[in-house]
């Protein structure tokens, strides 16, 4: 399954930019892949505050430097808070504005998503996370789940999560990210950990397209405040309401999209699942440690397949449940003490036993303690 | 084929870079490729690794327990990654302040001085290629010709007048790698 289907990204392949050399096959980081794609994509503005382990995101754009390019504003702002706050301004104006940051700092972001969510308000945030709680540790760690997908800030509300597991889709769901956030009117996440962030890999980058001109944002985004003309009236954007009536319609609209896009927009990737005996259901890094574990069970006999959530949020329930019959046993593995693990439950409903196997705090295991995990806690 | 790499030392040693430029050689010869460095506390304290696979097919996990070839540059990387070459497998080390030498049997172990020669051609900065030249000797993974393409890559254009220097370098550390005396 191609991991940018539906909703496949267009390009405009015409235009020619000042580094228009695309299909070179490039080895880079995943942190500088999201950067490279972000000014691809024609990105209006990326504000950021830095924090490891995605400090190279804003590094390579200020190294890039998109503005003497294709205009792309790139700030390091104050404060995460602040970031977030520059991306509701800019996503207002109907701008494509993203942030970045890393588990302590994607915190502090929470209110302004929240404000974002509520606004309807398309952006783009990207959380390479480290171990937590608090300021925790910088090494890698898959603890955010419960954060991106059941909320983060306050109120009924949700993100569109995508989760990378190679440098390559750090790169793809830039765009896609963007295009499901403007289509939807969503706030998106790429949810990505320490190690996609760091490692380097071979990434195609997507062709230039032109940044959106005011004529196309108007067009396209007749909610945008770029000024008031004489033919509307003014665009408000704002998340506050007070009267309960009015705030519950809103309320309702936003699960109206919500359900929209749990039918439309579930992403994930099966491997070896056909014909194997135990389902391992894994994303981001854990995924490609999972990918090795099927390898080395093989070699012993052992057949295992991997369900891989490429959209954490709309959850992919009903490929889990579908996936899983007949196995005879279920592994979730994540860099956490056991949080996508709730979801896989609700998507086999207690059919068959559903274990789980992580590490916690930055700790990154090899394939062969997940392997050693199925042994222990299913066979 | 898939050649899977640990290369361990002090940080200031050059190991990023030196799997960076295996990394891009590999790039060079249409081979997937990952570099997963260690970036945490380890990088802070003054040791540095960074894990490098060359593969024909699709790599999985960038994440390992083990390893075909380990290249240990000081004794704290010589510990800690000794137990973790596969057997049969390959451990290269550079003499240079190792108290307490490789004992496994079930690999094959070679040294070599890289510090010591990189002391006598008067450049410190030589040293990651004359180990990249020994691990080349004993494992042409990839080409001379993909190394220099990949230097090309991987360096800054002002740097590419060091290329030279560096050719020199890895060719002398093909001549200087030898098994360790048991």
């Amino acid at each position: 399954m191609n991991a940018c289907a539906p909703g496949k990204m267009q390009y405009n392949d015409n235009y020619k930019g000042k580094h228009n050399m695309s299909e070179e096959v490039k080895l880079m980081k995943g942190n500088e892949a999201i950067a490279h794609a972000a000014i691809r994509y024609g990105a209006d503005g990326y504000f950021g505050y830095p924090i490891t382990p995605q400090s190279e995101v804003m590094e390579t754009l200020m190294a890039l430097k998109p503005w003497e390019d294709t205009g792309m504003v790139v700030l390091q702002a104050e404060s995460e808070v602040a970031a977030i706050n520059m991306v509701y301004g800019g996503a207002s104006c109907g701008k494509a504005v993203m942030t970045s940051s890393s588990s302590p700092g994607v915190s502090l972001k929470q209110e302004g998503i929240s404000y974002c969510a509520g606004a309807e308000l398309p952006c783009l945030v990207v959380n390479v996370m480290r171990g937590g709680p608090g300021l925790g540790t910088i090494q890698p760690s898959q603890a955010d789940y419960f954060q991106a997908t059941k909320g983060g800030g306050h109120g009924d509300y949700h993100l569109i999560v995508l989760a990378p597991a190679s440098v390559q889709e750090m790169a793809d769901f830039v765009g896609l990210g963007f295009d499901l956030a403007f289509k939807y009117r969503n706030p998106a996440m790429i949810l990505a950990d320490g190690v996609i962030g760091q490692m380097m890999e071979k990434v195609v980058l997507p062709p230039y397209r032109p940044r959106r001109t005011e004529e196309e944002i108007r067009k396209t985004m007749p909610w945008a405040t770029q000024g008031r003309t004489p033919d509307r009236e003014r665009n408000v954007i704002t998340s506050l309401e007070l009267d309960p009536a009015i705030m519950e319609q809103r309320n309702i609209k936003l699960q109206a999209t919500y359900r929209r896009i749990e039918e439309n927009e579930i992403r994930y990737e099966k491997l070896n699942c056909e014909g194997a005996d135990y389902l391992m259901v894994a994303f981001g890094s854990m995924a490609r440690i999972c990918q090795k574990t099927i390898e080395l069970a093989a070699a012993e006999g052992i057949k295992l397949g991997l369900l891989r959530p490429i959209t954490l949020w709309p959850f992919p329930y009903a490929a889990i449940n579908e996936t899983a019959k007949g196995k005879k046993g279920v592994l979730v593995a994540e860099l956490n003490a056991g949080q996508m693990i709730e979801d896989v439950k609700l998507a086999v409903n207690c059919s068959l036993p559903v274990e789980h196997f992580g590490r916690l705090g930055g700790i990154v295991p090899s394939p062969d303690e997940v392997l050693a995990a199925i042994k222990e806690k299913l066979m | 084929m898939t050649h899977e790499i640990i290369i361990a030392g002090f940080g200031g040693q050059g190991v990023l870079s030196m799997g960076k430029i295996l990394a891009y050689s590999g790039l060079m010869e249409g081979k997937e490729v990952t570099w997963m460095p260690a970036y945490g506390p380890e990088q802070r304290g003054g040791t540095a690794n960074v894990t490098v696979i060359l593969s024909d097919e699709r790599i999985s996990s960038p994440v390992l327990h083990s390893y075909d070839i380990a290249i240990v540059l000081n004794q704290p990387s010589l510990d800690k990654f000794e137990d973790k070459v596969k057997p049969g497998g390959i451990l290269i080390y550079d003499s240079y302040g190792i108290t307490t030498p490789p004992t496994r049997t079930d690999i094959e172990c070679y040294c070599i001085d890289a510090t010591e020669i990189a002391a006598q051609m008067n450049n410190s900065k030589a040293f990651n290629m004359i180990v990249l030249g020994g691990l080349l000797k004993l494992c042409p993974m990839v080409t001379m010709d993909s190394v220099i393409k990949g230097l090309k890559k991987s360096l800054p254009e002002r740097h590419h007048k060091l290329i030279p220097m560096n050719e020199q370098a890895i060719y002398k550390g093909m001549e200087s790698i030898v098994p360790m005396k048991r």
